[in-house]
């Protein structure tokens, strides 16, 4: 079985637990073990690193350098932690300046680091490690007929990291359709869900969310599927306040790609988290004939 | 000491005098060189002139000088002009050496001393240097007085025309089934609106009707040996499956041939074609070429039915591949370029969105000629755009796809305008980063732009999208760009976009240079001999470059290019024979181990390998003096002249001033 080391982040444990309940599942059925790694800390989120680079470099240092102890792929299912950890990664492998600084307030807690952990987005690992192919060979329960909205978000892609299309990438799309869905044209599939600027500007974030709930419906898409906590929480829970601003009636359940993924491989829904949600994919889900066959169908 | 040097510093007015002691570096290898041969030094404020060249030939001739060494400028710029004053005084010409004390030392230097003292290590280096210099005589081959041309786009059609009218054989060589290149696609050229085609199928007849001019078509050089004035070039002609004595171009194969085709090539996609075909009605040769991979006939054994229908019995499938050989003096590159693949900027979703077109599309679509017979309509083929985006610097300027300006977008996006806004009386939005309109008659036309009323909205295009935000985007594709003169972002909901698409260096035009032995730049553009001053010869000579592969260009440009290419081909076929630069590298052959190293390294093809000697011989008249053989032979078995192992060493040590500071004891310690 290989293992990953498996850093969740701070949303996982609570308001995305359905994406981290997913995530174990699906990759146990696929073969790979995700280690939780231990004493994890915050990975500096979208604000620290805007208040004090350095300090924010060093806390997402810590984790890299707990990783480097145990392994050398560290996953983040996250967006955020994941972009926070791959920039932090590379800064210290090319600035040898900041590593030594870093390097000396790890010491404080006996660790160090020398820049030998790969980080990895979760849905790197099911999209390039596992496979659509390898997925769509274990797939049970094929979801057929489910339109779903690839949603990548913004910062898997965005700043740029290695040499993944920008632009116009498919390998979201791609996953879903080795699991029977249908992906729909979704063209703002890598448009900003307006991330945390719900704190300080709710207009703003509003009309940004609207944007991407508009672009979803007119695609007639049944579900958008995230593979990020914020973009979750953004488009599903503020659902309501969007409608009251804009005056429309979206209803669009937004859902963990591992969820989707789950399903097809007849994972009960319970055990990835189905029913913690505000708008429920069940009417979607349980149209489609395949999964109202299995045994357990969505409660709530 | 045997020679007798004469050692000439330049002020070069005061480029080099307002930097370097020029009278205190003369003075100083008067002196402290004397003893290595120096018998004169002298400073001049222009030694390129001919009162500086007469200085030189009258201490030649009074003095008796065996060797001369001029500290002026780069040897790129006047090595001919000081070795023609050594030979006009008598002295064999390769027994000069020019030193850069300007290009090396006062441009690249702000402080005097030093500037200085470093001219005379370059003065000291240059004099142990001119020691080891040996009498040569240029080699002098006779010219092959035929011309080959490669490309048959408007460069290369001119360059064969010139060269033909003045009464000497041409090879044209063109990869496609007729030549014409890019131009004749074009529906119209700017600014002045001619036809394309109106002004090019007279000189395309022309190629085809000329008795001076062999035309190959449907065939490309695979190979090419030898040397200026005596090329031999192995063309292969690819099977046309008609034979061309008997062909009279009836197009009744054509009408008859059953089998559909999409035209990837001349109609950019946009329509079809048959399996045996002219790409064009105009083709030049007229003589269609029948599509191996996609006749029916090839594919199942049965059809035949351009042989059953054409009337001369010209149809003949058992045609097979073959290599012509041609003896050819000189060699025109006008091979041309790719347009920008715009599928790699997926933001601008071409290929995806069905309403994005390139510009060579949009040629074909307001071609009269075209796929649409001129009709400016969407994909659809039916619907006439109400508004249309023109997205400017499609992989230009960009550095992460290609950093260099294409040069004729803008002219050509302008054109595009107009003709929509003519012919649909759609509203045009132009998005561009600059409006570059340099050449005659180019800014006029902008003006002209602006007063029909097309909108220029100065931004670089993010994404086009159909993403709808509001009732009013629905069913458009919409233009997200950034207007920089309000500064703000606008959202443009069009019919149609064209993305103005930058120029390439054609896919393979690596391997084509390699073939000819010139260079490319970065980019991909072959490299001119010099930038300004030659810029249609190369560093291999009797190979020339005109057109767009020298870089893009518009097609007045590429014209002049083919003529120019054209003059020097003529001027060098009158000389009658060629001076060759006696610069060459030999090969020792007692300590040649046979390794073949340098037979693979050599840019130029220019070194034999015999395999009943097992040893590697130089052939010196193809042979350019590079030196990477030199550089490369792990037994040290060749030599460069003018370059050998002795004379750079020597060059060392007198740039470290090695034998000066022999002369003076190093100063006690105090």
């Amino acid at each position: 079985m290989k293992e990953y080391l498996y850093f969740p982040g701070c949303s996982l444990e609570k308001i995305a637990l359905s994406y981290h309940l997913s995530a174990l599942e699906t990759t146990q059925k696929l073969g790979i073990k995700l280690k939780e790694l231990e004493d994890w800390n915050c990975c500096g989120a979208t604000a620290y690193f805007h208040v004090d680079e350095l300090l924010a470099y060093t806390l997402s240092a810590r984790n890299l350098a707990m990783a480097e102890k145990e392994g050398s792929v560290v996953v983040a299912p996250c967006s955020a932690c994941y972009k926070n950890m791959y920039f932090t990664n590379v800064h210290l492998r090319e600035d040898p300046d900041l590593a030594e600084h870093i390097n000396e307030a790890l010491q404080e807690d006996n660790l160090t680091y020398s820049g030998n952990v790969a980080v990895k987005h979760l849905i790197e690992v099911f999209s390039n490690d596992i496979g659509p192919e390898e997925i769509k060979s274990r797939v049970i329960y094929p979801l057929s007929g489910l339109r779903v909205a690839a949603y990548y978000g913004c910062q898997i892609l965005r700043p740029k990291k290695d040499h993944e299309d920008v632009e116009q990438p498919q390998f979201f799309e791609d996953l879903l359709s080795a699991i029977g869905a249908t992906p729909v044209d979704f063209p703002l599939k890598l448009t900003c869900c307006g991330g945390s600027l719900l704190i300080s500007s709710r207009p703003a974030a509003y009309s940004m969310i609207y944007n991407l709930l508009y672009s979803a419906q007119r695609a007639q898409a049944d579900v958008i599927a995230t593979a990020c906590p914020l973009c979750q929480v953004n488009l599903e829970c503020y659902q309501q306040q969007v409608n009251q601003e804009f005056g429309t009636h979206f209803s669009i359940p937004v859902v963990y790609f591992t969820q989707l993924i789950g399903l097809s491989m007849g994972i009960p829904p319970k055990k990835l988290g189905f029913g913690k949600e505000f708008l429920s994919p069940k009417k979607a889900i349980d149209a489609i004939k395949n999964i109202q066959s299995q045994e357990e169908v969505i409660t709530q | 000491m045997t020679e007798k040097i004469g050692v000439y510093v330049c002020h070069c007015g005061t480029n080099i005098a307002g930097i370097v002691d020029v009278e205190g570096v003369a003075k100083w290898a008067a002196e402290k060189l004397q003893h290595r041969g120096v018998v004169i030094a002298r400073d001049y404020k222009f030694m390129c002139s001919s009162l500086g060249q007469e200085l030189i030939e009258k201490d030649i001739k009074e003095l008796g000088l065996t060797r001369v060494v001029v500290a002026a400028c780069s040897p790129h710029l006047h090595e001919r002009t000081f070795r023609n004053a050594c030979k006009n005084a008598g002295l064999n010409p390769y027994l000069c050496e020019l030193v850069s004390i300007r290009e090396q030392v006062s441009w690249v230097h702000t402080d005097k001393a030093v500037a200085t003292e470093k001219s005379k290590a370059i003065v000291s280096g240059g004099v142990e240097r001119v020691i080891w210099d040996e009498p040569l005589e240029p080699l002098r081959v006779p010219i092959n007085p035929a011309t080959l041309v490669v490309g048959g786009g408007i460069a290369g059609i001119q360059a064969a025309l010139e060269i033909a009218d003045a009464g000497y054989h041409v090879y044209m060589v063109e990869r496609e089934p007729s030549i014409g290149g890019h131009m004749a696609q074009f529906d119209k050229t700017f600014p002045t609106l001619d036809c394309s085609a109106c002004i090019l199928t007279p000189k395309m007849v022309d190629v085809g009707n000329h008795k001076n001019i062999t035309l190959l078509t449907w065939a490309e050089v695979t190979n090419v040996d030898g040397y200026v004035g005596n090329f031999q070039a192995t063309i292969h002609q690819k099977p046309r499956y008609v034979n061309t004595d008997l062909c009279t171009g009836c197009g009744i194969c054509q009408e008859k041939c059953p089998k559909k085709v999409i035209d990837d090539v001349f109609e950019a996609g946009l329509g079809k074609r048959k399996a045996i075909y002219t790409p064009f009605p105009q083709a030049v040769p007229n003589f269609p070429v029948l599509d191996k991979a996609n006749c029916t006939y090839f594919l199942r054994g049965t059809c035949k039915a351009c042989e059953k229908f054409c009337p001369t019995g010209a149809i003949d499938f058992t045609q097979q591949d073959e290599y012509i050989q041609v003896d050819v003096g000189q060699i025109i590159l006008a091979t041309g370029y790719d347009l920008f693949d715009v599928r790699r900027m997926p933001q601008y979703g071409y290929g995806r969105l069905a309403n994005v077109f390139t510009s060579l599309e949009f040629e074909r679509l307001s071609n009269a000629s075209g796929p649409t017979g001129g009709k400016m309509v969407l994909r659809d083929a039916v619907t006439t755009p109400t508004s249309v985006a023109i997205v400017h610097c499609v992989g230009s300027r960009d550095k992460n796809y290609n950093s260099y300006c294409s040069s004729i977008c803008c002219m050509q996006s302008l054109k595009f305008a107009h003709l929509v806004h003519e012919r649909t009386g759609a509203e045009v939005y132009n998005c561009y980063i600059d409006i570059r309109t340099p050449a005659k008659g180019y800014e006029e036309f902008y003006q002209r732009l602006l007063e029909e009323g097309t909108h220029f909205i100065r931004g670089k295009v993010a994404e086009v999208t159909n993403a709808a935000r509001v009732p009013e985007e629905e069913g458009k594709l919409i233009v997200q760009v950034e207007d920089t003169l309000i500064g703000k972002q606008r959202r443009i909901p069009v019919d149609m976009v064209i993305l103005s698409a930058g120029l390439e260096p054609r896919h393979d035009a690596k391997d084509v240079a390699r073939l000819f032995g010139i260079s490319c730049s970065a980019d991909g553009w072959y490299i001119e001999r010099h930038p300004k001053l030659d810029p249609v010869a190369t560093m291999t000579e009797g190979v020339y470059i005109a057109g767009v592969v020298q870089g893009p260009k518009d097609i007045p440009a590429s014209v002049a290019q083919g003529a120019a290419a054209a003059a020097r081909a003529l001027g060098k076929i009158q000389q009658k024979e060629v001076a060759m630069e006696p610069i060459r590298a030999t090969i020792n052959q007692d300590k040649c181990s046979g390794c073949r190293i340098c037979n693979n390294l050599c840019p130029f093809n220019a070194i034999l390998f015999h395999e009943d000697k097992m040893v590697s011989e130089v052939n010196p008249a193809l042979c350019q003096g590079c030196g990477t053989c030199v550089a490369a032979c792990p037994a040290g078995a060749i030599s460069g002249t003018v370059f050998s192992n002795e004379q750079i060493l020597a060059q060392l040590e007198g740039l470290l001033l090695l034998n000066v500071k022999q002369l003076e004891p190093e100063p006690v310690p105090s």
